[in-house]
């Protein structure tokens, strides 16, 4: 029954999936100057036959509906073009670049998690304490705070001032782990490398506060909230007739349907995150595809930045379809 | 057409006691006025003209530091540009992107999510699909994008503020519309024969437009944080307009040096958005007790 | 086996502290069922909760002891109280919808209840667990236990859910069973089962019952003996047949007044005048006063207290002194 309902709210993505698609391409296609242009204001003077050559090879002068059916089946093949300024395929340098942005959104996503949620949680069990008005204080202070000054002031701060942390890049020089994952906290466990795990968490560090800051602020509000109505549901009270520890009551009965709306916020929140993405990249130095994407767009690159695109959508839809699917499980009333 | 105007009065001077009576409220309102005075008199207020300096001058810390001058309060940056006036100026595009986007959004949502909610059938499905397919980009993403495409501009920033942002105010007002319209009071109003145009903005659209407004007070700082996020990337207003996103950008590359270059103007950021913040939050307690708006 | 003597609660408000329970005493046998009847807001849910010691803050017990099987429940550390609490003492709440937790499965909290009182007398394996609580699920009426046992609560009837409740209230095999309203939320057939299945529950196993309703009509057909409240205190006390054919306070009196009765002889419903009192700023003096039709200008003047007038009855009014 819920394997089906499960299925049902798989299948609903494609539409969506699809429907991005077209819209990427739209804006993409109906914008002036086209990228013929943009290639020949690189490559000095050209002839009109190499212009009549190129728009044949990108398609270009075909009617706009034929370009369409071309680009979404190659892009259904993982095709997404090539890259004008770096004369590689679209896909293989996202390929390249992706580990480092899912390394530092996982990065995010764990220090405002693990951060917000026992915040949250004590908040509300505490309400009106010191550490509740302290923490709620901080946390408005988080919805409040633009990403790329407190990025900035945490270089100030902490690279330039206290000189304890470093302020760009992934790594030193020559440190990388051996490649299996990409992901270089995770392959410096595997691989049982000490030294550069140790760099390689130091280096995540600023950019993962940065860019994790304004979903923790948000899910510890969330949690709070959301703990607070839970505690005064009668089904607390019966925990504690039962018996059991506050410690149980809170932990079994309390956190689990507290739980279930921060979940929904963390999936609204995964757009924040992806957007932020390319700012703290740009802050940081971070090789990802968030960078990769603000060059681009500078490169007026437009394959790239189509190509970039589609990944944010994509996974901002699949993070909502996890958050929906993880849903299910943590609310058995729901219906998809 | 009088006692309109004077029922709205009452109800404008009525919301004002609350906010007095609401600290956190009040400090918000506060500073917001704070700096819409600053934005308004700008060229009265600023000690030098937004985009002249010397490079001579360059580099000058704020006031209380070693080296600095009372001359240039916060200090100047790379090239000798006094940044308490450049802050000063810059709460213009902050205030006006962020009003009028918001404005833009609230107003479009408005429309299309009462139809919607209203007549639901075609026109809803259609428009809700087609807001469910902008939900999928994330906001920043979408904007960014959009910029990258349209070029830097004052109207091109809001115009790619608004393509996305209007979707939330079409979810609150159609989402409300619809649980509206089937109470008693529209029920009794369609009894006495009114016009769905007069039943929309005349009974259901005073009962929802709490929320609306609530909703609005909030997202203003969000567009403000989302345009100077812009500015930051060089993708906002025009280079030389003082934003605060870009000036935070003009000094990322001297943070190790002249620290104040940066960290100045993203004060005033945050402490507008936080203004703001507070402001909105203040008037959901009042307006909003049902929390329709998160 | 219970006794409280001069319980106290209060709360806390802007406008001064309200003591929704005052000077409260009461007595239960082994095996007997007590009925606690009054108005909503009277304290009923109040006292039950707090011989649990359960009120939630900013409420606090200030004065009085809850004598349970020789010891103070007040005077007892957290640990020792959450030993009887489930144990010894179990509780049926009001609304069966909103007390079993959604995101559990109805017979995993049956099974939690047995868990949490078994740590310490030697460990039972899941599956006997499992029998256990089907075994109770069968004993309080639940039909197919072994396919309800999986089940949510939303995917219960709220009859089924109160049964089910009760199941988690008698898993330890309580001698004291607090009963909050637990048929006000069903439906009136419902209810008759539910309060049948509390009284075999009462004859077979002994369990004496403090039962709260405010409804006298079902307080007399089920409880042995009746303490009747108003605005925080008791008011009457004695064994339910006497009460209910010769009461003594003017407030059980009323009360018996509004009960519709379907067998002849009808008569008019004389609803009692007024409404309950702000509980803050009471005094010790009667709180019934100014709705009562048989006030004298004394009341307003001096204290009263629960006076005993013999055969177990007692009576907090002027009349009686």
């Amino acid at each position: 029954m819920r394997g089906l309902r499960v299925l049902e709210r798989i299948l609903s993505t494609i539409p969506i999936v699809f429907g991005v698609a077209v819209i990427v391409f739209c804006v993409m296609r109906f914008t002036p100057g086209d990228p013929i242009d943009v290639m020949m204001g690189r490559e000095g003077h050209v002839s009109q036959e190499q212009i009549d050559a190129l728009r044949r090879e990108f398609g270009l002068d075909k009617p706009i509906h034929v370009q369409l059916y071309m680009f979404l089946s190659r892009a259904v093949r993982g095709d997404l073009g090539n890259s004008l300024t770096k004369h590689r395929p679209v896909s293989a340098l996202i390929r390249e670049r992706l580990p480092a942005t899912v390394e530092l959104a996982l990065g995010a996503l764990v220090f405002s998690l693990v951060l917000a949620i026992p915040i949250g949680v004590i908040s509300a069990v505490r309400q009106y304490s010191f550490v509740d008005r302290a923490s709620m204080a901080a946390a408005f202070f988080g919805i409040s705070m633009p990403a790329f000054w407190l990025g900035i002031i945490s270089i100030i701060v902490f690279s330039v001032r206290l000189g304890i942390l470093p302020s760009y890049g992934r790594l030193p020089y020559g440190l990388e782990p051996a490649r299996v994952t990409g992901l270089y906290v995770l392959d410096s466990v595997l691989t049982g490398n000490v030294s550069s795990l140790v760099a390689a968490l130091r280096h995540l560090l600023l950019p993962s506060v940065t860019l994790g800051a304004p979903m923790a602020a948000i899910v510890a509000r969330v949690m709070r909230s959301s703990m607070l109505e839970v505690l005064r549901q009668d089904y607390v009270m019966l925990a504690r007739a039962k018996g059991l520890t506050e410690w149980a009551v809170i932990t079994r009965h309390a956190l689990v349907n507290a739980l279930i709306p921060t979940v929904t916020v963390v999936g609204v929140q995964t757009g924040v995150l992806l957007g932020g993405n390319m700012i703290v990249e740009t802050i940081f130095s971070w090789p990802g595809i968030g960078r990769l994407a603000v060059d681009a767009i500078f490169n007026r690159d437009y394959p790239l930045v189509q190509g970039v695109v589609m990944v944010y959508a994509l996974t901002f839809v699949l993070a909502n379809l996890a958050v929906d699917i993880l849903y299910t499980y943590i609310n058995p009333k729901i219906n998809l | 057409m009088l006692m309109r105007v004077r029922t709205v009065a009452r109800n404008l001077c009525g919301l004002l006691y609350l906010i007095c009576r609401h600290p956190s409220a009040l400090i918000g309102l506060v500073i917001l006025v704070a700096y819409v005075v600053m934005a308004l008199f700008a060229p009265v207020l600023a000690p030098y003209p937004p985009n002249t300096g010397s490079v001579r001058q360059s580099f000058l810390p704020p006031a209380w530091q070693e080296g600095g001058s009372p001359a240039h309060l916060l200090g100047t940056d790379h090239v000798g540009r006094d940044i308490l006036s450049r802050i000063i100026y810059g709460a213009r595009v902050s205030l006006w992107v962020g009003v009028l986007s918001v404005a833009i959004s609230m107003v479009v949502g408005l429309v299309l999510g009462a139809i919607s909610g209203y007549y639901r059938g075609i026109i809803d499905d259609v428009l809700s699909r087609f807001a469910e397919l902008l939900m999928a980009f994330p906001f920043l993403l979408f904007a960014i994008g959009v910029m990258a495409i349209l070029g830097p501009g004052f109207f091109n920033l809001i115009a790619a503020l608004t393509f996305k942002s209007w979707v939330e105010f079409f979810r609150l007002v159609r989402g409300e519309t619809i649980s509206e319209k089937t109470k008693e009071y529209v029920e009794a109003a369609r009894a006495q024969g009114q016009s769905n145009f007069r039943i929309v903005t005349g009974e259901i659209l005073p009962n929802i437009i709490h929320s609306v407004v609530v909703l609005a007070t909030l997202r203003v700082g969000y567009m403000i944080i989302t345009e100077a996020s812009l500015s930051f990337l060089g993708i906002g207003v025009q280079p030389g307009v003082p934003a605060w996103g870009s000036m935070v950008d003009d000094g990322r590359d001297y943070v190790r040096t002249a620290w104040w270059v940066s960290t100045m103007p993203g004060l005033a950021l945050l402490l507008l958005v936080l203004a703001i913040n507070l402001f909105g939050e203040g008037l959901r307690d009042i307006l909003d007790p049902r929390l329709k708006v998160d | 086996m219970l006794r409280i003597h001069n319980l106290t609660t209060e709360f806390p408000t802007r406008r001064g502290a309200v003591r929704a329970v005052e000077e409260m005493s009461l007595s239960l046998q082994r095996g007997q069922i007590m009925g606690l009847v009054g108005e909503s807001g009277c304290g009923k849910s109040v006292t039950l909760l707090s011989i649990l010691r359960l009120v939630a803050r900013p409420g606090r017990i200030i004065s009085g002891s809850i004598h349970f099987e020789g010891r103070d429940i007040l005077s007892m550390a957290p640990a020792e109280v959450r030993r009887i609490r489930g144990a010894d003492i179990a509780m049926v709440f009001q609304d069966p919808l909103t007390t079993l937790n959604p995101v559990f499965r109805v017979g995993e909290q049956i099974r939690e209840s047995l868990r949490v009182h078994r740590i310490g007398t030697g460990r039972t394996s899941r599956r006997e667990e499992r029998e256990t609580v089907l075994s109770l699920m069968k004993e309080v009426g639940i039909p197919s236990p072994e396919s309800r046992y999986w089940q949510y609560p939303h995917e219960f009837s709220g009859g089924m859910q109160q049964r089910a409740l009760i199941a988690i209230a008698l898993a330890c095999r309580p001698k004291l069973l607090l009963a909050d309203e637990p048929t006000t939320a069903l439906d009136v057939t419902i209810q008759a089962q539910i309060l049948e299945l509390l009284s075999r529950i009462n004859s077979e196993r002994g369990t004496a019952i403090l039962f709260v309703t405010h409804d006298l009509a079902v307080a007399s057909e089920f409880c042995h003996w009746i303490s009747v409240m108003y605005a925080g205190r008791i008011v009457e006390q004695g064994p339910v047949d006497e009460v209910i054919a010769d009461p003594l306070h003017p407030y059980t009196e009323g009360l018996l007044r509004s009960i519709p009765r379907l067998v002849k002889p009808r008569r008019r419903l004389s609803p009692i005048p007024g409404d309950v009192p702000d509980l803050i700023g009471l005094t010790n003096r009667c709180s019934f006063e100014s709705r009562c039709d048989r006030r004298m200008p004394e009341c307003a003047e001096r204290p009263v207290s629960l006076v005993d007038v013999g055969g177990g009855r007692h009576v907090r009014c002027i009349l009686y002194e």
